[in-house]
């Protein structure tokens, strides 16, 4: 780094952080209808439920390429290190999105198989959240690396850690979609939604809970981080907030008036798991051995990028959240498909 | 020739690229054709192009739904099998394909929701402009992408630091020697290969007399279209060729299977070209207009790769073919246009049964020719990544075993011979239903049953406009 500018670093951590997180809200929760839409009692309930979903899920989905592209933007030796080493979950994720992504339009109009593309639907979406969360995990363990490679086998990446942050994002997104399905439908379908987030819910606290406390166990550092003297009490608000908002989650999901409360709430618990997750590893991209400065690209390029990104990214949130607003209010089986 | 993780990658980037270039390859051009139609029921109100756009509305969302499952895989093979390429040049591409996904990706994510869903919830001129974005955004993603890839073509604006590009001036970056002319050559391309697909369904739907009046005004203006487009792209095709000879002449000369350096070269119209003799066999040539057509001068000297030592050799027989199939291509689709151009000068041209069933069977002409075109510039490029500078073997993932990029491929040769072909069946069902939805239409989602009670928001700006133009 030379210093001329101030450090831009912090910028390109925040823009990233908030990408991701909002891809993991965005995709989540349409990734967590397509998991809930198993459990659709009948074909009126699958399309009410597709239509909740239709037309935002591919601007949802930009945010994967966004997060992917601005990552490999913003620290590129940490994308060249960690790819490889998710190697087999990430090609699982795309051929998973790929059913996934085809059956929304297909399933309109290839009645003779909509069963198969119903299938792909639901096991596209689970598939893919469950890679994410593999993902995940052999992100938080840490990879071996030599110099500038990841140096593993491919399937270092798949732990008994791992499968189980994988069954945490499930619940997870199952959760937000479940969150999303109650803004989005009324009657016997949101019911049926506000009983599943309940079971979601449940899956979630407990892996919250075990990742909390395995997390440690994996990294000394990490276990100094949380339960050294001032951290815990500086930090012990993250677990108690976490702690309230599940609770009142638990509420919200029973209580009939609340419509926006058990996605917005969601949201809250999701926050606060991220959170932890940035103050366990933080500031390390590569954990245990690259931070985020010495994987930064160059200079010229992390200021390139952030003129335009700055500039572009509240019209993006402009005219996405118009189209939010022209498709707000509960879905229809009867509102034009094309 | 070893399955090491080299060449399976290769062949899986490959694989992803030829099946996704075929998306762009019709959204791009598919876009603007709608907003153009969208334009014209909204200024002119004219019912005609009101159906024409919903035809093709219908059929766009089919393929752009592909575009984007397809097109999300991309940017993950740099990462995933092309690891030690994205470490050495992320610091100048990265940034050209983050560009691309903040101006083009969200701007046609977005609208394209409010294009197919949203006709009767935002106002007519809200809806025009929702198809002019999705337009734009297609060809934004043009721009950017070609940027990026014109600079592993030619790469400019740099310097090498520890093994690493790193940018020394943004617009030489963007603005290399080649981008002006691929962007141009490559979206004109694109808006040909729509053009011979509506010409196509056009034909069909003229000789099943199934609403006539509109694929008339669709064919007609498409020819009109095409009898600019095909000249400009041979033109276009011409100074990009100028160009490689300039910037990349080991391609050129594997283009012309051209082995050894010298004037008055004669053009080899076909050849088997042996790589290992460094000679041709069977070849058929023109002598002299080889140095005519690629310096412009009779005399002109061309090079051959005798020049380059035999590592830095393109596998000489792939761009030397596809070229020439682009190029018989080319001028097929010219020989097309200019004779439907020709009877509709003589008033014959909606009588002529045997020209419109030859439309119809041409209508996938512009893939073929953009793939072949495509490889003869991607397997031109070989070996190299970053031309002339990074080895596409010093490129690859070196954590990766065959074992790993067998599963993978498998998976994605799997996912797309399963939904490839089952998107152009159902972009062919769509067709074939013409532009009013069939009765006891099979789609449930509550697809307004006929065209008429669509333009709801038409009747509250203009009162009784929609009575007076219902048949």
């Amino acid at each position: 780094m030379t210093g001329v500018l101030p450090d831009i670093v912090p910028l390109w951590t925040l823009i990233l952080g908030l990408g991701v997180f909002l891809y993991v809200l965005l995709d989540g929760f349409d990734l967590g209808v397509g998991m809930l839409f198993a459990f659709a009692p009948d074909g009126n309930a699958r399309n009410l439920m597709m239509n909740a979903v239709a037309p935002i899920w591919d601007g949802n989905e930009t945010w994967l390429v966004l997060g992917t592209v601005g990552f490999f933007a913003a620290f590129p030796l940490a994308f060249a290190i960690i790819l490889p080493a998710v190697y087999l979950p990430i090609a699982l994720m795309l051929v998973a999105l790929v059913f996934r992504g085809v059956a929304f339009e297909f399933r309109f109009r290839d009645a003779e198989r909509r069963g198969f593309w119903d299938h792909g639907f639901v096991a596209g979406s689970a598939l893919a959240t469950f890679a994410q969360g593999v993902v995940l995990g052999a992100f938080i363990q840490g990879f071996r690396v030599e110099g500038r490679h990841f140096a593993g086998s491919s399937l270092d990446c798949f732990t008994p850690f791992s499968i189980v942050t994988g069954v945490a994002l499930m619940f997870g997104y199952a959760l937000l979609g479940a969150g999303w399905l109650i803004i989005k439908t009324e009657g016997e379908l949101q019911r049926l939604a506000r009983r599943l987030g309940r079971i979601a819910l449940v899956g979630v606290a407990a892996a919250i809970a075990a990742v909390s406390l395995w997390t440690p166990q994996l990294d000394p550092a990490v276990a100094r981080r949380w339960f050294s003297w001032p951290n815990i009490a500086l930090l012990s608000p993250v677990p108690l907030l976490t702690a309230l908002l599940a609770a009142l989650t638990w509420r919200a999901l029973a209580r009939d008036r609340a419509q926006f409360a058990p996605f917005a709430l969601s949201v809250g618990l999701f926050a606060l798991s991220y959170l932890g997750i940035a103050i366990s590893l933080w500031p390390m991209i590569v954990p245990h051995r690259y931070s985020l400065w010495q994987a930064a690209s160059s200079e010229s390029t992390q200021v390139f990028l952030a003129l335009g990104t700055l500039f572009l990214l509240p019209i993006i949130f402009f005219y996405v959240g118009w189209s939010y607003w022209v498709f707000r209010g509960k879905a229809r089986a009867d509102v034009g498909y094309h | 020739m070893t399955l090491d993780p080299l060449i399976l990658s290769r062949l899986q980037f490959a694989w992803v690229i030829a099946w996704h270039i075929l998306l762009p390859a019709f959204t791009v051009g598919l876009a603007s054709f709608i907003a153009f139609a969208e334009g014209v029921w909204f200024f002119a109100r004219s019912q005609t192009f009101l159906k024409i756009s919903m035809f093709w509305t219908r059929i766009f969302s089919i393929a752009f739904g592909m575009g984007v499952v397809s097109g999300i895989v991309m940017p993950f093979q740099f990462g995933t099998n092309w690891s030690r390429f994205a470490d050495a040049t992320a610091d100048i591409l990265s940034p050209l394909l983050a560009y691309e996904g903040l101006m083009a990706f969200f701007l046609e994510a977005t609208f394209l929701g409010v294009l197919l869903f949203g006709r009767k919830l935002v106002p007519r001129w809200a809806h025009f402009f929702a198809a002019l974005m999705v337009a734009a955004g297609t060809l934004f993603s043009s721009f950017w992408i070609l940027a990026a890839n014109s600079w592993m073509q030619t790469p400019a604006g740099y310097a090498v630091v520890n093994g690493r590009f790193e940018p020394r001036d943004w617009l030489a970056v963007i603005f290399n020697p080649s981008f002006p002319y691929r962007l141009f050559h490559t979206v004109v391309g694109f808006y040909i290969t729509t053009g011979f697909v509506v010409l196509g369904v056009g034909a069909w739907l003229i000789r099943r007399g199934r609403g006539v009046a509109e694929a008339r005004a669709m064919v007609s203006a498409t020819l009109w279209l095409l009898l600019g487009l095909i000249p400009a792209q041979i033109l276009l095709g011409d100074a990009h060729g100028l160009n490689t000879e300039r910037y990349q002449p080991a391609k050129l000369a594997a283009i012309e299977a051209r082995w050894k350096t010298g004037s008055r070269v004669p053009l080899t119209l076909f050849a088997i070209p042996d790589q290992r003799a460094a000679a041709n066999r069977f070849s058929i040539e023109v002598p002299v207009l080889g140095s005519l057509i690629l310096t412009h001068d009779p005399n002109g000297t061309v090079r051959g790769l005798e020049d380059w030592p035999r590592a830095d050799w393109p596998p000489v027989i792939i761009p030397f073919l596809a070229f020439r199939i682009m190029v018989g291509l080319g001028l097929l689709m010219l020989a097309i246009v200019v004779t439907g151009n020709a009877l509709r000068w003589r008033g014959a041209l909606w009588r002529n049964g045997a020209f419109l069933k030859l439309c119809q069977w041409v209508a996938p002409v512009g893939f073929l020719a953009v793939l072949a075109g495509w490889t003869t510039t991607e397997v031109g490029r070989q070996p190299w990544t970053v031309y002339g500078l990074m080895r596409t073997a010093n490129s690859v993932t070196p954590s990766l075993t065959s074992a790993d990029v067998i599963v993978t491929l498998g998976g994605y040769v799997l996912a797309y011979l399963v939904i490839f072909p089952a998107g152009i069946a159902l972009m062919v069902r769509v067709a074939r239903r013409g532009f009013e939805p069939a009765p006891g239409d099979l789609v449930q989602s509550g697809r307004p049953a006929t065209v008429l009670d669509v333009p709801r928001q038409a009747e509250r700006n203009a009162p009784g406009h929609v009575e007076q133009n219902a048949p």
